[in-house]
């Protein structure tokens, strides 16, 4: 009995019960100490995607809100929040994909998928956002990061990474893509250094104000599009002509 | 955790977390044979020793590295205590249970040998008149038998640990008088009255049944054998017991996120710390399996504490 009473504390004190499958409810203390720890450990080491992922959900308590307001005032962006839809190779129909013409969202996906030696099926599920809905606002952006390499034409390589996460900084406000646009050019060399500063940065910060929000495309209903009609529709700039 | 899944009856139960869980545990435990518990979860008894397999499964690789991290590296301070109040000579059989990574084995180890370094000195320094000849056989002697025949087992129940131990002893060039055997507390591959002393550090807490591990224990020690048990245990001054809480429940689980990306385990191993019997009680049942001279001795404040008793 006792034992029961010391777990509710416990509980109380850690914001409840899990609200969906995955989800580890959190003290604000808890949070303050997961968001510095996984800066440090993302600095530390770019290449852990769950501290990278871990610091995007104790980080984006404004953003997230935010988005989901933005989704829900659009009709295809509400009609995802009803939906769900999720981008994982179970779901994906890969080999139609790839049997659509080039040029089309579909086809150019999967090459992207392929050429970068990817799959939408590791992205992390949610653990730390308190909130069901605002759950799935972070793992649709999540799921939706490899099509926006695809209609940024980047690749995963270092520099083609931050490029991506200035176009996403803009686009969602979320802290952990401004982090990662400020400290993510910190292990290029000059060369590079001087492209992203002086011809991808200006484009990809422009595309991000003049596009409309990218979580607002149904992009499972839209693979047959083509890419530069997809872009001209949400308002992402012509990349500019350099190698990444 | 199933409470996610249960829609409308949610807000009914929500106020009341026990009642939820008790109906949970009931209908599980209809099925499944004795209850126990696993953290704050209650769980039958093979679910239990299956979830801890797998949390040491899991941990096996950042074991070491969260152990300095949580305990800032005092948990070392703690083992070296146990291995000093041990005080093995050379000759002794340790048998190590839940021994994983091999701690406990390592310090021994060492003592041992630096003990039977300082016999041997001790030895030349009152022979003075040796022969050169004497004197290069003594130094032989000692290369042949730097442990003095001192031997210890570790015996752990999960491979994973296991292997960790074994990568740690070769990288550190521990290889004589170490052996590494796949075993269950509660029912060991051991013959009776086999060993000097046992120990069990950080271990007898994720056994399912402590009452039948203390008399595996009693049984595979020899007469006059010695019980040691280094385990996390209770604090009593309140405001330590506070603050120790706080450190354990609101920055464990982020240190267990951040350096080994596993929340659970290291939630798993706060709440176990809080379920297990307090000081007094375990040494009551260590006098119930037979143990004679049951005695225990606090470190830091009660975070943890050494039990110690004799087969007679």
């Amino acid at each position: 009995e006792d034992e029961e009473e010391e777990e509710e504390v416990m509980m109380e004190a850690e914001g409840g019960f899990p609200l969906y499958p995955g989800h580890i409810p959190t003290s604000p203390l808890q949070k303050a100490l997961l968001a510095a720890g996984s800066a440090l450990a993302a600095l530390r080491d770019p290449y852990r995607h769950d501290m990278v992922a871990v610091l995007g959900e104790t980080t984006g308590c404004l953003a997230l809100p935010s988005l989901r307001d933005k989704m829900r005032h659009h009709p295809e962006g509400y009609r995802i929040l009803q939906e769900r839809p999720r981008i994982r190779l179970s779901t994906l129909d890969v080999d139609r994909l790839r049997g659509l013409p080039d040029g089309t969202l579909g086809r150019e996906y999967v090459r992207f998928l392929e050429d970068n030696k990817v799959s939408p099926d590791t992205r992390m599920p949610a653990k730390f956002v308190d909130d069901e809905e605002l759950a799935y606002v972070i793992q649709r952006y999540r799921e939706v990061h490899d099509l926006m390499h695809t209609l940024l034409g980047m690749p995963t390589n270092m520099l083609g990474e931050v490029v991506v996460k200035w176009f996403e900084a803009v686009q969602t406000g979320l802290p952990m893509c401004i982090l990662g646009a400020a400290f993510g050019p910190v292990r290029l060399n000059a060369r590079k250094l001087q492209v992203l500063a002086t011809e991808l940065v200006p484009w990809a910060i422009r595309s991000g104000r003049n596009a409309s929000c990218i979580l607002n495309i149904y992009y499972e209903q839209r693979w047959e599009q083509s890419v530069e009609s997809l872009r001209e529709e949400i308002g992402i700039l012509p990349p500019p002509a350099v190698r990444v | 955790m199933a409470a996610a899944g249960l829609g409308p009856a949610r807000p009914l139960l929500a106020r009341r977390p026990g009642a939820l869980r008790a109906l949970l545990g009931l209908a599980r435990g209809l099925a499944a044979g004795p209850q126990t518990h696993f953290g704050f979860q209650n769980v039958s008894e093979e679910e239990r020793r299956e979830k801890i397999y797998q949390v040491f499964e899991n941990v096996a690789e950042k074991y070491d590295v969260m152990n300095d991290s949580m305990t800032l590296g005092i948990h070392r301070v703690w083992k070296d205590i146990l291995v000093h109040k041990m005080n093995p000579s050379p000759g002794t059989l340790l048998v190590d249970v839940a021994g994983g990574t091999g701690d406990i084995a390592f310090r021994f180890i060492n003592y041992v040998r630096s003990v039977r370094e300082r016999q041997l000195q001790q030895k030349l320094k009152r022979h003075q008149n040796l022969s050169w000849q004497e004197i290069s056989k003594s130094y032989e002697k000692e290369k042949v038998k730097p442990l003095g025949d001192s031997q210890v087992v570790v015996c752990d129940i999960n491979k994973e640990m296991l292997k960790v131990g074994k990568q740690r002893a070769q990288h550190l060039g521990y290889s004589e008088g170490l052996s590494w055997v796949l075993g269950n507390a509660e029912e060991l591959p051991f013959d009776d009255d086999k060993f000097d002393v046992y120990t069990i550090a950080f271990g007898i807490r994720n056994v399912t049944r402590i009452d039948l591990a203390l008399q595996e224990a009693y049984r595979v020690l020899k007469p006059g054998g010695r019980f040691l048990c280094l385990e996390f245990s209770h604090v009593s001054n309140p405001l330590l017991s506070r603050l120790y809480d706080l450190y354990s429940f609101q920055v464990i689980p982020v240190l267990g996120e951040i350096i080994a990306g596993d929340w659970k385990s290291y939630q798993y191993l706060v709440e176990s710390i809080r379920r297990f019997p307090p000081q007094e009680e375990l040494k009551e049942m260590i006098e119930d399996a037979g143990f004679f001279k049951v005695d225990y001795q606090n470190l830091s404040s009660g975070i943890v504490a050494i039990h110690s008793g004799f087969k007679l």
